[in-house]
C-alpha cells in the first residue's frame, strides 16, 4: 500500500495568547511513500516528525491537506479504520495483560463478519509472535520482559491485524546500544518478510540511514530533504542536511569562490568548476581529508584518537566553525604527531559548499579522483537546488 | 553492624515511643478490660476474668441493632459511593471545558462545615411546622405520600442516613480517582483507539485495571471508615441513637463509655474487640479477592 501525503500541514494554535501567529508543525509536506518500503522520518527533536506520524494514523487531524492510502482518501477517515499499526515510543503495552492478551487484544475488537473465534486469535498471535520471535514469551507480564523484548510485543500487537501502514514513533529509543543494533536489524527483518509499508520516525541519523529505503530529513515542520540514505548523504540539499547526517559531523569552514578558486583562511585549497564568486560556506566530510605533506590546506594539530580501524585526527583551523576539525583516515597512514602543523588534500567529492545566506548547496565541478571523466559532485537535487538558487539571486 | 543496629533504634525511638504510649497500650489495655467481668472504673476493682462481657454485649438488643445498622451502612455505602465516585471521575476527565469548575463543585463537601450540611439534610428531609421537608414536597409532586425521614419508619431513616454518608465521602473518592485517572498514559488510550476498542472495553479492560489500586484502595479504607461511621447518625438523628433505632457499633461503645447507659469500659472494650475483629476479617478478605483483580 502507498501512501501518499498532499500538502499535509498541521499548525497548532499559538499557547502564549498574545504571540501573533500559530506553531506550524508540519508544513505542506508532500511526499509518495512507495508500496511497501521502510521509510525513515529523520530530523531534530521539534521537527514536526512525530506529528507526521501520528497524521498518518489519524490520531492528529491536519489543518491542511491530504493523505491517501493507496487510492483511498483517508484524511478525514477515524483512526480505526485506517488499518494502521502503530508501535508507541514507550511501546504501551498493557501492563497487567500478558503478552498473549496484549497481542490478541487488538483482534478481540473486530465485530461482527470480522470477528475471530478465540482459537484462531492466538493462532494468529502465536504466528506474529514467531515472526517477531517471542513466542516463548507469551506468558509474561510486559514488566517481565527486558526492552527489547517488550519493542518486539508492541511490533507484534502492531502487526498482529494485518495493518496496511505500520508506522513507528522512535522504535530504538528506549534501548541500550547494543539492543539498538540488533534490533534496527529485526524491524528491517520483519519489514521485509511482511512486506508493510513502514514509516518511522527517529532523532538518530545512524538508525534512519541503516535500514531505511528512504529517508526524509526535517527541520521545523518543513522537508529538506528525501533520498536513498546513501544519496543523501553523498549530496546533501542543504548545510543543514549535511550537519545532521553524518558522524562525526561535517567539518564546516568559513571560506570563499575567486575565479573558480576556493580559499579557506586566505589559502587556496581547491578548484571549484562553474560556482560563482563570492563568500561561501565549505563543508567538508570527516573522510574527505587526506593527510598529504604538500597538502594545500593545513591546520593546527591537537590530538588524535584511535579508533581501531580508522584514526580520527583533531586538530583547529581559524576558519572553521565546529570548534575543531576532525578528519577520519585509515589508521594505515602514518601521521607525523610530533610536528604541530597537519596538511591535507582534499577529496572534492567531500567537499560541499553552500550559500552563506541562504545555506543551500551551490554546484561545482571537480575533475574526478580515478575518473578521467568530469564528473559532478552534485546530484539531481543538488543541481536544481543550485539552479534554482542561481535564478534567485540574480 | 551492631553499632549500626543501635543507631537505627536510636532514629526510631521517638515514633516508637508515642505509638507505644498511645496506640499499643490502649490497645492492649481495651483487649484487657474487655475479659475483666465487673469493673468499676471509680474503684478500680473487678470481680473475675471471663467472657462474660462478650456474651452480655452480643445478647444486647441495642447492640445487635448497631451491628445490623452498621453493616446494612457498610453494604449499601461502600459500593453505591465507589460506584458513583468512578462514573463521576471518569465522566470528569473526559471533559475539557468547565472541568475545573465541576471539580470544584464535587469536592466543596469535603470543605464545608459539618453542622451546615447537617442544616442543608434538615431542610431536605425534615418535616417542620411550616414545610414538610423538601423531599417530601417533591414526593408530593409525583403524588406519593410523604415520609417522615427523621422521626419514622426505619428504612426512611436508612436511607438518609446512607444517602447523606455516600455525599459525604464522594468528594475525597473523586478527588483521588481523578488523580488516577489523569495518570493512566494517553498512549495506552491511543494505541487502543487505533485498534478500534468501543469506549466500554476501552473502559472495563484498561481504565479499570490501571486505577485498580486506587479504587482497592478506596475499597479498603471505605469499609473502615463505614464501620467506624458515628458522627454522621448524630448529626442527623441526635444523640439519642438507640432510641431512634440508628445507633452503629461505635455509636454503642460510645454510649457504654458515657452515654445514657454508660460507666461500663468493659462492655465498651469487649464492643470495639467484636469491631476490631470484623473490620481485620473483611479487610482480610477485600486483600484475598484483591489479588486477582488488582494490577499493580
Amino acid at each position: 500500500m502507498k501512501v501518499v501525503l498532499e500538502n499535509l500541514t498541521k499548525r497548532y494554535p499559538s499557547r502564549n495568547k498574545r504571540a501573533a501567529g500559530d506553531v506550524i508543525a508540519v508544513d505542506h509536506f508532500t511526499f509518495e511513500i512507495p508500496d511497501g518500503k521502510l521509510v525513515g522520518l529523520l530530523g531534530p527533536s521539534g521537527c514536526g516528525k512525530s506529528t507526521t506520524l501520528n497524521l498518518i494514523s489519524g490520531l492528529t487531524k491536519p489543518t491542511e491537506g491530504s493523505i491517501y492510502f493507496g487510492d483511498e482518501d483517508v484524511t478525514k477517515m477515524a483512526p480505526e479504520h485506517r488499518g494502521v499499526g502503530l508501535v508507541f515510543q514507550n511501546y504501551a503495552l498493557y501492563p497487567h495483560l500478558t503478552v498473549m492478551e496484549n497481542i490478541t487484544f487488538p483482534l478481540e475488537n473486530l465485530k461482527g463478519k470480522a470477528k475471530l473465534p478465540k482459537a484462531e486469535r492466538e493462532r494468529r498471535a502465536r504466528e506474529i509472535a514467531a515472526l517477531v520471535q517471542i513466542d516463548s514469551l507469551l506468558d509474561r507480564k510486559p514488566s517481565e520482559l527486558s526492552g527489547g523484548q517488550q519493542q518486539r510485543v508492541a511490533i507484534a500487537r502492531a502487526l498482529v491485524k494485518m495493518p496496511r501502514v505500520l508506522l513507528l514513533d522512535e522504535p530504538l529509543s528506549n534501548l541500550d546500544a547494543r539492543l539498538r543494533l540488533q534490533t534496527r536489524e529485526e524491524i528491517k527483518r520483519i519489514q521485509k518478510e511482511t512486506g508493510i509499508t513502514t514509516v518511522f520516525v527517529t532523532h538518530d541519523q545512524d538508525e534512519a540511514m541503516s535500514i531505511s529505503d528512504l529517508i526524509v530529513v526535517m527541520k521545523d515542520g518543513v522537508v529538506q530533504q528525501i533520498g536513498a540514505p546513501q544519496a543523501v548523504y553523498d549530496d546533501p540539499a542543504n548545510l543543514f542536511v549535511a550537519r545532521f547526517l553524518g558522524t562525526p559531523p561535517i567539518n564546516v569552514f568559513e571560506g570563499c569562490v575567486k575565479k573558480e578558486k576556493l580559499y579557506i583562511g586566505g589559502k587556496r585549497v581547491l578548484d571549484v568548476e562553474g560556482a560563482d564568486d563570492g563568500e561561501v560556506l565549505v563543508g567538508i566530510r570527516p573522510e574527505g581529508f587526506l593527510p598529504d605533506e604538500k597538502g594545500s590546506f593545513s591546520c593546527t594539530l591537537s590530538g588524535i584518537e584511535v579508533m581501531g580501524r580508522d584514526v580520527s585526527i583533531v586538530s583547529t583551523h581559524k576558519a572553521s566553525q565546529n570548534a575543531t576539525v576532525r578528519a577520519i583516515v585509515p589508521s594505515e597512514l602514518g601521521i607525523n604527531t610530533a610536528s604541530s602543523e597537519v596538511s591535507f588534500s582534499l577529496k572534492p567529492s567531500k567537499v560541499y559548499l553552500f550559500d552563506k545566506e541562504t545555506e543551500r548547496r551551490i554546484g561545482f565541478a571537480f575533475e574526478g579522483d580515478n575518473d578521467t571523466q568530469k564528473e559532478s559532485s552534485v546530484g539531481f537535487v543538488g543541481k536544481i537546488l543550485g539552479q534554482l538558487f542561481k535564478r534567485g539571486g540574480k | 553492624m551492631e553499632k549500626r543496629n543501635l543507631k537505627a533504634w536510636l532514629y526510631l525511638l521517638p515514633a516508637i515511643l508515642f505509638l507505644g504510649i498511645f496506640m499499643i497500650y490502649p490497645l492492649i489495655d481495651v483487649l484487657i478490660y474487655s475479659f475483666e467481668e465487673g469493673y468499676n472504673s471509680t474503684s478500680e476493682t473487678y470481680f473475675g476474668i471471663g467472657f462474660y462481657n462478650y456474651s452480655y454485649v452480643l445478647n444486647d438488643p441495642y447492640f445487635l441493632q448497631a451491628i445490623k445498622n452498621t453493616l446494612i451502612l457498610v453494604g449499601i455505602t461502600v459500593p453505591i459511593s465507589t460506584v458513583i465516585a468512578i462514573a463521576i471521575s471518569v465522566c470528569l476527565s473526559s471533559i475539557k471545558k468547565l472541568r475545573n469548575l465541576f471539580q470544584t463543585v464535587y469536592f466543596l463537601p469535603y470543605v464545608t462545615n459539618t453542622l451546615a450540611v447537617g442544616l442543608v439534610f434538615m431542610l431536605l428531609f425534615k418535616p417542620t411546622d411550616y414545610s414538610p421537608g423538601f423531599v417530601n414536597l417533591l414526593l408530593g409532586v409525583f403524588g406519593m405520600t410523604p415520609v417522615d425521614f427523621i422521626e419514622g419508619p426505619y428504612w426512611a431513616k436508612m436511607f438518609v442516613l446512607c444517602f447523606y454518608t455516600v455525599w459525604v465521602v464522594l468528594p475525597f473518592k473523586i478527588l483521588v480517582l481523578t488523580g488516577a485517572l489523569a495518570s493512566v498514559k494517553e498512549d495506552y488510550y491511543n494505541a487502543a483507539r487505533l485498534d478500534g476498542t468501543s469506549s466500554f472495553r476501552i473502559f472495563r479492560k484498561i481504565t479499570l485495571p490501571m486505577i485498580s489500586p486506587t479504587v482497592f484502595y478506596l475499597i479498603i479504607t471505605g469499609f473502615i471508615g463505614a464501620f467506624k461511621a458515628y458522627n454522621d447518625a448524630v448529626a442527623l438523628f441526635g444523640t439519642e441513637l438507640n432510641v431512634a433505632e440508628m445507633n452503629t457499633i461505635v455509636g454503642y461503645i460510645y454510649d457504654r463509655l458515657y452515654g445514657e447507659g454508660g460507666g461500663y469500659p468493659s462492655f465498651a472494650s469487649a464492643a470495639a474487640i467484636i469491631l476490631f475483629v470484623i473490620v481485620l476479617t473483611i479487610t482480610c478478605i477485600n486483600l484475598l479477592i484483591s489479588k486477582k483483580h488488582v494490577h499493580y
